[in-house]
């Protein structure tokens, strides 16, 4: 064998172990990925029955049964965020959409207009999941909106649960935030997030008001448009507050929710 | 290597990091994850899975090349191995564990660095053959997933009256009689019970006690 120690041995061995390296790492991240989706799509619809309030945090059922309560109780539909009405059923399917890939590609989403969530692209479509009654009849029970935006470690991913007048809200969940543990990390708190339940998104002008504040509000009849602040966390409070109110506007689901409110497009 | 697969020395190699020369509370390594994943026992025990996985291939991977990495570059090349391991580690935690994964996979990626993994690799794998290494890496994951257990278990029972995640003390707020103790939930907390722990193992064994 050649010596050990000489430069072009030293070159060859690093390459050899980068190659196999580089291999495992890449046939594991392959074979792997199409369960890792499955996966993280099953977390998402965990995530909206969460967020309507479908399951509770602490809830056991298991996958199947979760599927299952998903696919009776949840109709999933896209809403054009420019038009506000929502995108027939025929034309895109809204069960394989995938919003996060559809706002990264020029050809599906748009610059977004100057906002405070550090939202910097807008897919051209949302998605909405309406909850029917239980049964599958009758008008949607909630509508459950994919909220996003910037905060203090990176971009946190959620839903909001809205009643059918558009404007109070009925859960909240967020399925991917890297805030603080323990401080801004508090938005994953179930006991955070009930405290959300039955407030309003909008004042009397139809504008978003929502707001996370500092220091505890009132109950939601007094204090309809304040959410207690989360001590040690006001960067998170404040991004939470400004993407709530960004998914609120026109922008956002604004101009859709008006219609929803009216009846005309559920 | 020895004759026997499983002879005397083979032993030692597996059993001795366990009590007598346990990673954490002997040597004191590794202690920065055991204060992160202890909050609960079911965290704590994937996290201890994976660090014997990543322990015990990475010990026997860097063994079997041992006798051709040169010298200068040695370092390096631990630590290729281990965290391509620690990345197949994270992506089957990912496709099976998904929610685990979620609040580990930060932990998981800092296996990489646990003192744990490259001072094994480093100290022993190096000068030893890759069965005896592998029962080393074995032993010395077992170690640290015995202490971090336990750690979890005074953490997770007296901080949430929970043991896996079920409900064991009933808690004041739900009616029961548990007034919870916040501060088990904090990272401080891993750090008294590790010292006792230290303290008790000296106690049960005066002959760790170095003299003053």
């Amino acid at each position: 064998m050649a010596n050990k120690d000489s430069v072009r041995y030293t070159v060859l061995f690093a390459t050899a172990v980068c190659v196999v390296c580089a291999l495992l790492v890449s046939v594991a991240a392959v074979t792997l990925a199409p369960t890792q989706e499955a996966k993280a799509r099953q977390y998402m619809q965990k995530n909206v029955l969460l967020a309507a309030g479908l399951v509770t945090p602490d809830s056991q059922a298991s996958d199947a049964e979760q599927r299952k309560l998903f696919e009776s109780r949840i109709s999933v539909r896209l809403v054009d965020f420019a038009a506000g009405t929502l995108v027939p059923a025929d034309r895109l399917d809204a069960a394989t959409y995938d919003q996060r890939r559809a706002r990264n590609d020029p050809a599906t989403s748009r610059a977004a207009p100057s906002n405070r969530a550090g939202i910097a692209r807008l897919p051209t479509y949302g998605v909405v999941y309406f909850v029917k009654p239980e049964g599958g009849t009758g008008p949607a029970e909630q509508v459950v909106l994919a909220i996003e935006g910037l905060a203090m470690w990176g971009t946190v991913y959620g839903f909001i649960a809205l009643a059918p007048d558009g404007n109070t809200v009925q859960g909240l969940a967020f399925y991917e935030q890297k805030e603080t543990p323990g401080l801004g990390g508090e938005i994953g708190n179930p006991k955070w997030q009930a405290l959300w339940r039955g407030r309003k998104g909008y004042d009397e002008q139809w504008q978003p008001k929502l707001a996370v504040i500092k220091g505890p509000a009132g109950p939601p009849q007094s204090d309809p448009h304040r959410i207690d602040g989360m001590s040690g966390a006001t960067i998170t409070s404040n991004a939470i507050t400004r993407l709530v109110q960004f998914w609120l506007s026109d922008d956002g689901y604004g101009r859709w929710l008006k219609n929803f409110r009216k009846g005309g497009a559920s | 290597m020895s004759k026997a697969w499983f002879g005397k020395h083979e032993r030692q190699a597996l059993l001795a990091p366990i009590v007598q020369n346990n990673p954490i509370a002997v040597q004191v390594l590794g202690i920065c994850s055991a204060l992160a994943v202890t909050t609960r026992m079911d965290k704590a025990l994937v996290m201890g899975l994976g660090v014997i996985l990543v322990t015990a291939l990475a010990n026997f991977a860097v063994s079997l090349v041992r006798n051709h990495t040169p010298g200068s570059i040695r370092m390096i090349v631990q630590l290729s191995i281990i965290a391509s391991l620690v990345i197949v580690v994270d992506q089957i935690l990912r496709a099976t564990l998904y929610e685990l994964s979620l609040e580990l996979s930060v932990y998981v990626g800092l296996i990489i660095t646990n003192c744990i993994v490259m001072g094994r690799a480093e100290g022993y794998a190096m000068n030893n053959p890759p069965w005896t290494s592998l029962l080393d890496g074995v032993g010395n994951g077992l170690g640290y997933a015995i202490l971090l257990l336990l750690v979890a278990f005074a953490r997770e029972l007296l901080g949430s009256g929970k043991l896996f995640g079920m409900q064991v003390l009933p808690l004041v707020q739900e009616g029961g009689w548990y007034q919870p103790n916040g501060l088990m939930l904090l990272a401080p907390s891993a750090l008294f019970i590790v010292a006792l722990l230290i303290w008790l193992l000296r106690t049960l064994k005066p002959e760790m006690q170095e003299e003053d």
